[in-house]
């Protein structure tokens, strides 16, 4: 498959950019003041200046910083990320608990945004400058330009506080512990504000990228082509336009995949689910670096994935990917 | 037609423009109008607006004025939206720049670092970057410039990439003109007009990234900063949301500003695209 | 014969702030089975706007305002849209002139000729298949199964032309609108291409309507002319008598501005040479990864040619025979990989960057297109002063000199304060030639100057190049893809076709006895090859 080798190729040539991203925070959180030793000491309530000694050399903080950088590169290559010291088990486990949460919440949003872009983008385009338009991307700009945290007090305030109808936060009701389909349930109505209102923002985006291309594509020559042909405009929007109009918004998901997923940190906190995003907000506070690092490496990997599966769906898209111009 | 009265003849940008003056009087009375320390306490906690003439915003868990708040925050949100702009775009440009100009291996390398910081979550960049710098308004201004450029990078590649084989440039270079020249004199101005209209769009993110911040906590907290504030009325969400709501407020519609006379100055900039 | 569409009296209205009112004005023309109508007239004339406005396909803003269009008796002008799509691609079918972006670049081939049954028969999937392969054959595309599995990026210029072609004639039409199909290509595709229409118009007697701007296929292709300018037809008629009687003043014009194919009495050339182009190769490597699976073009591959002084060297070729990358060469725009470029006994392929920008003051060059050739954001002025003051000559200085330059090609010296959007497009190429020549530079490289540009501005600019070569005694290379402004321009010529030079010698030996086997086909594919010579005779 021509595809997965391209798509594979980009795959490879992300793992500098990985590297890059490690080595830079790592050696970045060197200025940071105090280390997890400190950061130790202070949740047992201070110790002697000898305990500290001997945990660095345990930890191998005593030695140089390339050293340090050289044993941490060295066990990320064996999948092993260190201890968390603050949550006092394995920083892969830590991450490896909360990851489901994050990742449900991204892919919700990211339909949303995906799919409602799409359809109003669509219809915005069709109708340019008339009311559905001008409505259409009024909202939009609100949508944009409203801070995600902001919208999701407000939506606590409006279905949790006065309607009643959803749950204000959490990921799912520990106090009952359901099972099965129920469970799942329970999950999704949990995550129906937090969806909307990580998704609503890039929705905003999505339908003004695609409202855009459209409006670019409509105005190309094999669209005249199209309608030469006797096409009505439903069948050129359809037949002609919309697969070449995704192109650039294909291109933006691969492009803010991160923004997103730094998105969810802000997201998580408002609505308190135990994501990656909420853990990496807790680390800074806690100063935990090793979880911190962690959290780094697994978001840039995260991210490195989204844009493998941009990557083939574009190509899947774009013939001309595939053979070659 | 004149560009200032092809930016008039749309309406919405007219709306983002007095919408835009708006904050920015807001900003520039603030010493005037609340001459006091916007952080002091004020009066009796959470009253409502519109309640108390003394208060007409009300006031919030801790007794201070909202309205005082949201007049200084009004300085801070476009104080740290404006440098954190322009030191996001020049880092933006100049990297931008050199790696569609030389091409080969400085681009290489230049984009492997931009795509680093695409990459990785810019958030997360900016969490990492104040919990090892702390958070003054200084480095909270520096990292958020710090962790934006790279779209602006990428727009000035691609602006120089099409521009540096255009006949004009080849003119100029068969004309014998040194390589700054052809940058900084040939391409640079034909480049500069997207990235500027660009440039509203780092604003309006660098003002929602430092509410973000600063309702974490992770802000300046010695600054009336509008996040601060919705952070603080997390507390009192229940019953006396008002606290959070106004300062919302005043965020959506000074990002909804810039976001409109950036697109305003657009569709200005490139008559024939309007309407996209 | 009776006329399958006609305009009468036809006007298309353009909206508030355009720089005319109307882009049609009462335009009446017709066309008969069998018959095809070429409507030719310079650019803004209105004739691409004709074929919009019968195919009712007008661009936002336009609207009809006036007039019949009667297509077999019905006037389209006020049917419904509904029926109007059926009149679209079945009664009526549009070729265009850039079969690249003509084509929907994500769908196949076969799938686009195959949407043109769905849209109007209701012929199965596998009758389509099958119609699709004939329609293929029939427009003659090598491999017609593979072609119809192909994307457009897939096939060459030609094929997708002929693709778009097979395209248009699906449900055979009464009326074809060609709208300027063949500028895009290669003057050897455009005269097999030429040769497909005309067959196919004669075996389905179909009526074309036959857009262009290039007198030449007026000659090789109509059977009557009808001549546009200023969106008003000043004449029509059959195409003996308009070409070789033309009654109205702007028809005379523009037909006396094509330049004939035959070369001018050689001019006395002396024998020192300028400039000495010796073995240069330059070759690009695409894809591939440390190596492996890399595709190697050959752009320039082991030219030598001698340009004397005071003498002109046509370069000719057709797109991608390197001509555009050898002149690139010669003034270091772009590094050849080996051989050398003697400039009055200095090597420039081996002079470093830094050598090289003093020595531009010795070549420099003028470029194909007026509008991208000059920086939008800099004064005429300044961009003609640009070299002196890069050079040493102090800002003032220099400055006065561009207004003599100016006066030198014709413009008016107040002009050098305006930006070049104030300009039109021939006069933007004399800008352009201002500034080569500022630093009075011993060899002129000239890449396709005047192709961008309409017959009657080619004329006036060629006649500026030849008086400042004998005004100024210039020695010129010059890149054309048009074999008639080579004949009229150089002393010498020579033919490239994939990076090689297969003939080159004096402009009269090589056009009047072709040796080479392309320089043949070359010439033979001019399309009205005869057309224009009995003006060079009666000159």
């Amino acid at each position: 498959m021509r595809i997965f080798a391209l798509a594979g190729r980009r795959l490879v040539a992300s793992i500098p950019t990985l590297f890059l991203i490690l080595i830079g925070v790592f050696l970045l959180l060197q200025f940071a003041p105090g280390d997890t030793v400190d950061a130790m000491m202070a949740q047992m309530g201070g110790g002697d200046a000898a305990t500290a000694r001997d945990l660095r050399r345990f930890y191998g903080l005593d030695l140089s910083v390339m050293a340090q950088l050289g044993n941490y590169l060295w066990r990320l290559v064996r999948f092993d990320l260190g201890f968390s010291a603050i949550y006092g088990k394995p920083v892969a486990t830590v991450i490896a608990e909360r990851l489901p949460a994050t990742i449900l919440l991204m892919v919700a949003s990211l339909s949303l945004a995906f799919f409602f872009g799409l359809i109003l983008g669509v219809v915005a385009a069709r109708g340019v400058n008339r009311w559905p338009d001008t409505l259409i991307s009024t909202l939009g700009l609100v949508f944009y330009a409203m801070p995600t945290f902001w919208f999701g007090l407000m939506a606590i305030v409006v279905f949790s506080i006065y309607l009643q109808w959803l749950p204000a936060g959490g990921f799912e009701d520990i106090t009952i512990g359901y099972q099965g389909l129920r469970r799942t349930l329970d999950i999704a109505q949990h995550l129906v504000l937090p969806t909307l209102t990580l998704g609503l923002f890039y929705m905003a985006i999505y339908l003004r990228i695609m409202r855009g291309s459209m409006l670019e594509v409509l105005n190309l020559d094999f669209v005249r082509t199209a309608r030469a042909k006797g096409m009505d405009e439903t069948r050129v929007v359809v037949h002609h336009v919309l697969r070449n109009a995704l192109l650039p918004m294909v291109t933006l998901i691969g492009l803010q995949a991160g923004t997103m997923l730094g998105g969810s940190v802000v997201v998580e906190s408002v609505f308190s689910l135990p994501g990656l995003g909420r853990l990496a907000y807790e680390s800074v506070i806690q100063r935990d670096l090793n979880t911190l690092l962690g959290i780094v490496f697994v978001s840039a990997l995260l991210v490195i994935v989204v844009n493998f599966i941009v990557d083939l769906l574009y190509a899947r898209l774009d013939p001309r990917i595939t053979t070659g111009t | 037609m004149g560009f200032v009265k092809l930016y008039f003849r749309s309406p919405p940008a007219v709306i983002g423009l007095i919408l835009l003056l708006l904050v920015l009087g807001m900003a520039a009375s603030a010493g005037w109008l609340y001459p006091k320390d916007p952080l002091a306490l004020a009066g009796r906690p959470l009253i409502w607006p519109f309640t108390n003439p003394r208060f007409l915003l009300g006031t919030d868990n801790s007794g201070r004025d909202i309205a005082a708040q949201i007049f200084h925050g009004a300085r801070i949100s476009l104080q740290i939206g404006l440098v954190a702009t322009v030191i996001s775009v020049l880092i933006g440009i100049t990297i931008g720049a050199f790696a569609g100009y030389y091409g080969g291996w400085t681009d290489t390398i230049l984009m492997r670092v931009t795509e680093a910081f695409q990459t990785l979550p810019n958030f997360l960049l900016l969490l990492v970057l104040v919990a090892v710098f702390g958070s003054t308004i200084t480095t909270v201004t520096l990292a958020i410039g710090i962790v934006s450029w790279p779209a602006s990078a990428r727009l000035t590649r691609a602006e120089f990439l099409s521009l540096r084989n255009r006949e004009f440039v080849q003119a100029g270079r068969t004309l014998g003109l040194r390589d700054a020249s052809l940058i900084f004199r040939e391409i640079l101005p034909n480049a500069l007009p997207p990235v500027i209209v660009y440039a509203s769009v780092v604003m309006a993110i660098a003002i929602l990234l430092e509410s973000a911040l600063a309702f974490l906590k992770l802000s300046d907290p010695n600054v009336a900063s509008w996040g601060n504030l919705i952070g603080i009325g997390r507390d009192v969400l229940r019953v006396q949301w008002y606290v959070s709501a106004i300062p919302g407020v005043a965020i959506l519609i000074t990002v909804l500003a810039v976001s409109l006379v950036g697109q305003g100055l657009n569709d200005a900039l490139n008559p024939r695209l309007k309407g996209r | 014969m009776t006329p399958i569409l006609v305009l009468d009296q036809v006007s298309v209205k353009l909206p508030k702030g355009a720089d005319r009112s109307h882009a049609m004005e009462e335009v009446t023309l017709s066309v008969a089975a069998g018959e095809i109508l070429c409507v030719v007239g310079e650019s803004g004339s209105g004739k691409s706007m004709t074929a919009n406005a019968i195919m009712r396909l007008l661009p936002g803003g336009v609207t009809l305002d006036g007039g019949r269009i009667l297509f077999e008796g019905r006037d389209l002008a006020g049917v419904s849209e509904a029926e109007m799509r059926k009149v679209r691609g079945a009664g009526i079918a549009m070729i265009f002139q850039e079969p690249m972006t003509a084509l929907n670049p994500l769908r196949t081939i076969g799938d686009q000729i195959g949407e043109m049954f769905e849209i109007h028969t209701d012929l199965a999937k596998s009758a389509i298949r099958a119609r699709v392969q004939a329609l293929l054959e029939e427009v003659r595309i090598p491999d017609p199964l593979a072609a119809a599995k192909a994307y457009p990026h897939e096939l060459s210029g030609g094929q997708r032309q002929r693709a778009m072609i097979a395209m248009a004639l699906a449900l055979d039409p009464k009326v074809l609108i060609a709208d300027e199909p063949t500028t895009a290509l290669d003057v050897t595709t455009q005269a097999q291409i030429l040769e497909l229409i005309r067959d196919l118009q004669r075996r389905k007697g179909t009526a074309v309507l036959f857009i262009t701007h290039d007198f030449g296929v007026v000659a090789e292709i109509a059977d009557r002319v009808a001549v546009m300018s200023k969106g008003r037809v000043v004449e029509q008629g059959t195409v003996e008598a308009v070409l070789d009687n033309p009654q109205h003043a702007y028809t005379q014009q523009l037909i006396a501005a094509v330049p004939p194919l035959k070369a001018p009495p050689p001019r006395a050339i002396s024998d020192e040479a300028i400039l000495t182009i010796d073995h240069v190769s330059k070759t690009y490597r695409t894809g591939g990864f440390l190596g492996r699976g890399q595709r190697v073009t050959h752009a320039v591959k082991d030219v030598s040619l001698v340009l004397p002084k005071g003498g002109t060297l046509g370069i000719v070729g057709e797109s991608g025979s390197g001509k555009s990358t050898l002149a690139r060469c010669l003034v270091r725009l772009i590094d050849p990989e080996s051989g050398s470029i003697w400039l009055s006994g200095r090597d420039l392929a081996s002079l470093s960057k830094e050598e090289m920008r003093a020595e531009t003051r010795n070549i420099q060059m003028v470029f194909q297109d007026p509008f991208a050739s000059l920086n939008p954001r800099h004064k005429a002025g300044e961009l003609v002063a640009q070299g002196l003051i890069v050079h040493g000559t102090p800002r003032a200085g220099a400055l006065k000199r561009a207004r003599d330059l100016f006066s030198l090609v014709g413009l008016d010296p107040a002009a050098i304060d305006r930006f070049p959007h104030e300009f039109s497009g021939g006069q933007r190429q004399r800008i352009g030639l201002a500034r080569a020549l500022a630093l009075e530079p011993k060899v002129l490289v000239a890449d396709e100057p005047v192709s961008a540009l309409d017959v009657s501005v080619q004329a006036q600019v060629l006649k500026l190049l030849a008086d400042l070569r004998a005004r100024l005694g210039l020695s010129i290379v010059f890149i054309t893809h048009d074999l008639r402004v080579a004949a009229q321009v150089c002393d010498l010529v020579a033919v490239m076709k994939s990076g090689e030079v297969v003939e080159a010698g004096p402009i009269a030996d090589v056009f009047g006895n072709p040796q080479h086997a392309y320089t043949r086909a070359l010439l033979a594919s001019i399309p009205g090859r005869g057309f224009g010579l009995k003006e060079a005779v009666l000159a």
